[in-house]
């Protein structure tokens, strides 16, 4: 059997997803085995153009990211979304909620208008997408679980229950019920990822999305109740989840 | 060679972390036109810090980039407690030293081995090698499998590390965990150092020499990545709250990260400035290293900054297995007690006062500087980064401009290749350093 030819690409981000997958560490020497990479600028000079896989990371940002976009959903046979920043626009939907005139002033003065930049948007605001790997960046293990299934013809799926799920499975004290308590957005976000921020004794910040459903009311009173103000309630949300109102 | 016409253009450089174009012109023998354009679309991130809370700046700093994440955590964590005055302890400052050489590990040997080392090789990756030099391949990856776990244990994950805080750690490694790690550390430096040094001693690297200005942290203590003042050849030593006057950043057109000058000429970061400056505080084991490489202090060849690179690998490795074991010698004391640590979204926050605060550390692609205003609200109101890579952009165009007319007579394809070298060679971090512009170009 012909191996798959797979492909990676990057838009706007921090490229740290690519780099999770080039730091799998003896599994990528067996990745390298099972698919043939056609594309990877970050580790690669070949710039293969025939490729079944297209792995996308990174949120659309300016006009010339549409076109190739639209380039690489022509070639593919499966675009998959990889990470945070092509599966909800990440951190960079940040700055879609300021002043697009005012913050192009204030990081670079009188060019303002020299450059192309458009409102951050997720990969799906503008072609199909056909599967998607959240979290920023991605985690390793599901990554992996992924390739294998798509490369033995089952469908890949994400798991539909909350954070909390696998936080409660750690033993980990909640955030809420700690004594300097963390606002954490756990009840909310699409678990898979082993509650790996609330085991870390940080806050889920919501990188993975929401789940399907979330209940976002019982979320409000939650903040509520530990006195959290409508605009830190924004700016929590904002952290990755900015477009969620835009998006199923 | 008189009359020769020659015209390179090298569309998004690869094996380096953004991207990049090379831009050559040369009419009549003479050159018109050196650039390095840097066309990674704009990122903003100066904007998007403004108006979040003080301790939220962390945890957005470090997504500026995948590869130098603790880097931009530590910039960012010593910039606000240099604003609020706040000193962390002496453990909470050695395992970030730990984290910050783990670091430097991870990024090292992903650039000298997977992305300098093919084009010795005439390989387009690493990939190929996985067969042909499976030895050197599992070295790289042992010591990025080293790199991860020790960032995995302390801060939970490497990209994005989680629990490096304002004022310490939400989470903290156990003595055993510690312990653990220095063995692998140990074994590394016994197994897999040797086969490093092996393999890069055979490398013949191109002959060129321009003598840059070179910049980075001193500090009498140690080798310092953490924490030191700034020295640079061209502006002398000088604190890092004195930086706006000493580094000026210009916005030139074809670059979407802006231009470093230090402040009137170009100058040099990262591994080799260090080299070059602190060359007497590497460990024994990393100035034995440089020995055996061949690699002198001062060292102007821009080629070497990979050589420089492995020796800092094997300098780090020793520096953390001293830290360690001092880390071990004093015992691990859990200090959230008396003094919690300033998670990103602790619902009760201590008051903040107005005021401004500059971080400053050793990336691995070298000198590293935040800086943000915090108002009286506790959120920042303004916020600059000084990424190394746009310090090192007009150095590499200068050196290119070196570069091209003694190297004229030789063929286009070769011109090309040393040229992406050299680009490689300073190990660039574009999308890190794009908080610019993006330009379109006639091509």
């Amino acid at each position: 059997m012909a191996k798959p030819k797979v492909a990676f690409f990057d838009f706007t981000c921090c490229e740290g997803c690519q780099l999770t997958v080039l730091s799998l560490g003896d599994k990528l020497l067996d990745l390298f085995e099972s698919v043939e990479v056609v594309n990877f600028r970050e580790a690669s000079s070949y710039k293969g153009q025939d490729y079944d896989i297209a792995f996308v990371e990174g949120s659309i940002a300016s006009s010339k990211d549409i076109e190739r976009i639209k380039e690489i959903r022509k070639r593919a046979k499966v675009l998959v979304a990889l990470g945070a920043c092509a599966h909800t626009a990440g951190v960079n939907a940040i700055r879609n909620f300021h002043n697009q005139q005012e913050i192009r002033k204030m990081v670079y003065g009188d060019k303002a208008w020299v450059f192309d930049s458009i409102l951050a948007q997720p990969i799906d605001a503008i072609v199909r997408v056909d599967y998607y790997i959240p979290e920023c960046p991605i985690d390793k293990e599901e990554f992996l679980r992924f390739v294998s299934q798509l490369l033995n013809n089952m469908k890949p799926f994400l798991p539909d229950y909350p954070v909390c799920v696998e936080c409660k499975m750690k033993g980990n004290v909640c955030n809420y019920h700690k004594p300097n308590p963390i606002i954490c957005l756990g009840p909310v976000t699409r678990g898979g990822c082993g509650a790996i921020c609330p085991s870390a004794g940080n806050a889920c910040e919501g990188c993975r999305g929401l789940i399907p459903d979330a209940n976002l009311e019982a979320m409000e009173w939650l903040l509520n109740e530990y006195g959290v103000s409508a605009e830190d309630k924004f700016r929590f949300y904002r952290m990755y989840n900015g477009l969620m109102g835009m998006k199923k | 060679m008189t009359g020769k016409d020659l015209n390179i253009y090298v569309h998004h450089v690869t094996r380096v972390e953004g991207h990049g174009n090379i831009l050559v012109d040369v009419k009549n023998g003479e050159l018109k036109e050196v650039k390095l354009e840097i066309i990674e679309s704009p990122r903003f991130f100066e904007a998007m810090l403004v108006g979040r809370r003080f301790p939220e700046a962390v945890h957005i700093a470090s997504r500026i980039c995948g590869i130098c994440s603790i880097s931009h955590t530590a910039a960012s964590i010593k910039a606000i407690e240099d604003a609020l005055d706040i000193k962390p302890t002496w453990q909470t400052e050695t395992l970030r030293k730990i984290l910050m050489e783990a670091e430097i590990l991870d990024s090292h040997a992903l650039h000298s081995f997977f992305l300098a080392v093919p084009d010795f090789f005439g390989l387009p990756s690493v990939i190929p090698m996985a067969s042909t030099n499976p030895d050197v391949v599992k070295t790289a990856i042992n010591f990025k499998k080293l790199a991860h776990e020790i960032c995995d244990v302390m801060v939970g994950r490497h990209t994005h590390p989680i629990s490096m805080v304002v004022d310490g750690f939400t989470n903290l490694v156990t003595e055993e965990q510690m312990a653990e790690l220095l063995k692998k550390i140990k074994a590394a430096l016994k197994n897999d150092v040797p086969k490093m040094l092996e393999f890069f001693s055979r490398i013949k690297f191109p002959d060129f020499e321009r003598k840059a200005n070179y910049t980075c942290l001193v500090n009498p203590e140690m080798y310092p990545f953490y924490d030191g003042m700034i020295k640079s050849s061209e502006a002398g030593v000088y604190r890092h709250r004195d930086y706006r006057q000493k580094i000026v950043e210009r916005v030139v057109d074809h670059s979407t990260a802006k231009h470093a000058f230090g402040p009137v000429k170009p100058y040099m970061v990262g591994a080799l400035a260090r080299f070059n400056t602190n060359y007497k505080q590497l460990m024994p084991g990393a100035q034995e290293a440089a020995k055996m490489l061949g690699l002198e202090a001062p060292s102007y060849n821009p080629y070497h900054i990979t050589l420089a690179q492995v020796v800092e690998i094997v300098h780090c490795l020793e520096s953390m297995s001293r830290l360690i074991e001092q880390l071990l010698s004093r015992g691990i004391r859990d200090e959230r007690v008396e003094r919690p640590p300033l998670a990103g979204w602790s619902a009760r926050l201590p008051p903040a006062k107005k005021s401004w605060g500059v971080g400053v550390v050793e990336a691995p692609r070298g000198l590293l500087i935040h800086e943000y205003r915090i108002n009286g609200n506790g959120t920042i109101d303004a916020a600059n980064c000084i990424i190394p890579t746009a310090q090192n952009l007009a150095n590499i165009e200068a050196d290119m401009r070196e570069l091209v007319p003694q190297i004229l007579d030789r063929s286009k394809e070769e011109i090309t290749q040393l040229l992406e070298m050299l680009v490689r060679s300073y190990d660039p971090c574009i999308s890190c350093s794009a908080h610019l512009l993006k330009v379109d170009f006639v091509e």
